[in-house]
């Protein structure tokens, strides 16, 4: 159980792909008081299992965080729990977004979403929806980018990691 | 068994039969009729109780007194959120059940059906786990490892929810093929650990350089069936014990080595040596506030030795020196082991010793005898009861100054004699607690020692007692007052006494307990005591209450006050003048 740098903390949690899993981890959280920034939830490789990425927007002290993981572990579907030490993991986050654009204002903007190698997924008459995968600090920026264009509507799928190479 | 296709509810009876379960404890209703028919047929007892936390409660009493997992069976919506509060209390006291809670059929969760509750999502933070089943061909494997989870590990209580049409033989989803020996599936479950043996190297070094050493032994022991072990641990290393109240006979009372109760009502000499103490031994002890006080002011000078079960209590209150993650008997059989195989030189520890006899002759547990005409001293019914009955009397008692009176004065030589609710603190719990205990153990003596608040709250199953012929006897302190509120009122709120009183004289509780089918008797003076204790423990066909006419002004001492630490524990009034 690494005690992580960054001004966050990644859990990742392997559980059995069952109903009422999900409400049994966040459940946890809720009861101890600690909120959730991002939760990514998908079956893994192995179909009888999925991985649930928590991006906690606070780096917990190392006793509390030990704490939640270990009270985690002790949810019966909870099959192996981990947090992950920014330093050494890649992580990713996937925005979508509808931004407002005007024909005229439409190059400045993709130049600068070619730059952080985004895509273009949509272009209407006075918008243009956008996606990006990167960094959540990449995606932190470019977001308060577009917010001079006039955001209409934005997803993020909240941080998912790996353990780096 | 031959393999064959049963509906659910046959299996489930049939699971539990396969599992040892002798007896549980339920009320049948709506949604879990179906599984009452095959109950008519099977070698498991049931004993119907009057109201469904009666139920929990009872099976609480019969898991804590024989180590067996304890069973009850209740049905949907109302039954099942009667049953949570037994489920918390179990949840907080590690006690081993299986709750089987009927729900209305499949299709019809989540309509607001009638008698529907999410039962699941109601008791996901009051159980070790629990199951809703949604296909009947999972109701042998689920049995099985619902009584897995809640025997293994850290003991625990598992719900198991029950849809109708699961269970109902008219239903086709309730058919299924019968299998004897399911394989479980839980891949994320994984109670045993292996012990880190240069913790145990770490912790014996400690032990023995340390001058002024505690044990802090917890509940933990008893669930580990430690009890020997763990005496075998004080005799070789000469060190004081506490039993904390969920560990009251976990170590004999009458050893020279206990110290009795710590914590907030605990006696001055186990309160005052761990907070003296250079090392705390904490053994499946899991540092409550009631035991700690002010957590920063807490045992200043201790090392900690902190061996659990469950890796989540190492170091969730205080950080130990070294933590020891696993089942407290192998624990301290490998300690027992190592200190065996050194000739270490244990340090010369005469001084801290005689600073022990010191406290335990200036600050016994003492009170005032009562004026002629005026009403008992609890005290003092608690001793007159203790010395009457046998050693091996197993005592369960409700939530109060009643029950830290019997705490400290009993004299706890035997494990699993000591029966209550310590973490959740659940009013009313001792009847229906001690008639779990009487049904598992029913050639022993079963004392319920209750308040006058507690009674009126679980009461009825004394009808249950009576139906089903389990004798138990309830010395009942009857003070008139929410007895422990009200000594806070009269210590921390200027006397003043807000919603405390209850009644003198209604309910008569000689009458009520006629009503039941038990006996009643009242005593007001001192000298009825014996006899009245004499005539209960002669009586074997019924049970008996006794209304003790109790003071309402005494107050349990010491007392540590809240959110104060240890050092200042509040000693009675006539040990005032002692040098501390």
């Amino acid at each position: 159980m690494k005690k992580t740098q960054a001004n966050y903390t990644i859990l990742v949690i392997t559980v059995e792909n069952k109903f009422g899993v999900l409400a049994r981890v966040s459940g946890l959280f809720s009861r101890r008081g600690v909120n959730i920034k991002s939760l990514a939830v998908a079956p893994t490789d192995k179909a009888e299992f999925s991985r649930i990425t928590v991006d906690l927007d606070i780096e917990l002290e190392s006793v509390s965080l030990d704490q939640i993981i270990n009270q985690l572990d002790k949810l019966i579907n909870v099959v192996e729990i981990r947090a992950l030490d920014p330093a050494e993991s890649v992580e990713r986050e996937l925005m979508i977004v509808t931004v407002e654009a005007e024909a005229s204002q439409r190059d400045e903007l993709v130049d600068h979403l070619d730059k952080v190698g985004g895509k273009v997924l949509n272009i209407g008459t006075e918008s243009m929806m956008l996606s990006l995968v990167e960094t959540s600090s990449v995606i932190d920026d470019f977001e308060s980018f577009l917010s001079d264009y006039g955001i209409v509507e934005l997803q993020r799928t909240g941080r998912v990691a790996l353990d780096s190479l | 068994m031959t393999s064959e296709n049963i509906d659910g509810g046959k299996a489930l009876i049939r699971a539990l039969e396969k599992e040892g379960v002798e007896v549980m404890f339920g009320l049948p209703g709506g949604a879990i009729l179906p599984v009452y028919d095959p109950i008519i047929d099977s070698t498991i007892r049931h004993i119907l109780v009057r109201h469904e936390q009666g139920a929990g409660h009872m099976a609480q009493g019969y898991a804590q007194a024989t180590g067996k997992p304890g069973v009850a069976m209740v049905t949907s919506g109302p039954a099942a959120t009667n049953i949570v509060t037994p489920l918390c209390d179990a949840y907080l006291d590690s006690t081993p059940l299986v709750v089987i809670t009927g729900q209305v059929p499949l299709a019809a969760i989540g309509t607001d059906a009638f008698q529907e509750c999410d039962t699941t999502g109601i008791t996901m933070g009051v159980t070790k786990h629990n199951f809703l089943v949604k296909d009947a061909q999972d109701v042998p494997r689920i049995v099985k490892e619902a009584f897995h989870i809640a025997t293994t590990g850290r003991p625990g209580p598992v719900l198991i929810d029950l849809p109708k049409d699961i269970v109902d033989p008219n239903n086709p989803r309730s058919e299924l093929y019968w299998v004897d020996n399911p394989e479980m599936d839980l891949p994320g479950y994984k109670p045993e650990k292996k012990i880190d043996l240069s913790g145990i190297e770490k912790a014996v070094e400690l032990i023995q350089s340390s001058e002024r050493p505690v044990f802090y032994v917890g509940g933990g022991i008893l669930k580990a069936r430690a009890a020997e072990a763990l005496r075998e641990l004080v005799e070789i290393t000469g060190i004081h014990v506490v039993t904390t109240l969920m560990a009251r006979g976990a170590f004999p009372d009458s050893h020279e080595l206990c110290l009795g109760m710590p914590g907030m009502h605990g006696n001055y000499t186990a309160v005052t040596s761990m907070q003296k103490a250079d090392l705390l031994v904490a053994l499946g002890a899991r540092f409550d506030d009631r035991v700690t006080g002010k957590v920063d002011g807490f045992a200043p000078d201790a090392k900690i030795i902190h061996v659990d079960i469950d890796p989540a209590e190492i170091g969730k209150v205080r950080k130990p020196d070294v933590a020891i993650n696993g089942d407290c008997r192998l624990v301290i059989e490998a300690m027992v082991d190592l200190l065996r195989q050194q000739d270490a030189i244990q340090m010369d520890r005469s001084e801290w010793k005689s600073t022990i006899s010191g406290w335990q002759e200036r600050f016994p547990l003492t009170y005032e005898d009562s004026e002629p005409g005026s009403r008992l001293k609890p005290q003092y019914v608690l001793e007159q009861l203790r010395d009457l009955t046998p050693a091996d009397t197993i005592v369960a008692s409700g939530v109060g100054q009643h029950q830290m009176w019997t705490s400290q004065y009993w004299n706890f030589d035997y494990p699993y004699t000591w029966i209550n609710s310590g973490g959740l603190g659940t009013m009313g719990f001792s009847i229906p607690a001690a008639i779990g205990a009487k049904v598992g153990n029913p050639d022993r003596m079963v004392w319920a020692v209750d308040g006058d608040g507690c009674f009126q709250m679980t009461a009825q199953e004394l009808v249950t007692a009576t139906v089903e012929n389990i004798p138990i006897k309830v010395a009942l302190l009857n003070n008139s007052y929410l007895g422990m509120v009200r000594q806070w009122q009269d210590m921390f709120y200027d006397e003043r006494f807000s919603e405390v009183f209850l009644s003198d004289d209604v309910p008569n509780y000689k009458a009520w307990a006629e009503s039941m089918g038990c006996v009643g008797i009242r005593v007001d003076s001192p000298e009825e005591v014996p006899e009245a204790i004499a005539k209960a423990n002669e009586i074997e066909d019924r049970s008996v209450v006794i209304d003790f006419r109790t003071a309402p002004e005494e107050h349990v001492y010491p007392m540590v006050p809240a959110g104060k630490d240890n050092s200042s524990i509040v000693v009675p009034p006539s040990q005032e003048s002692q040098e501390r």
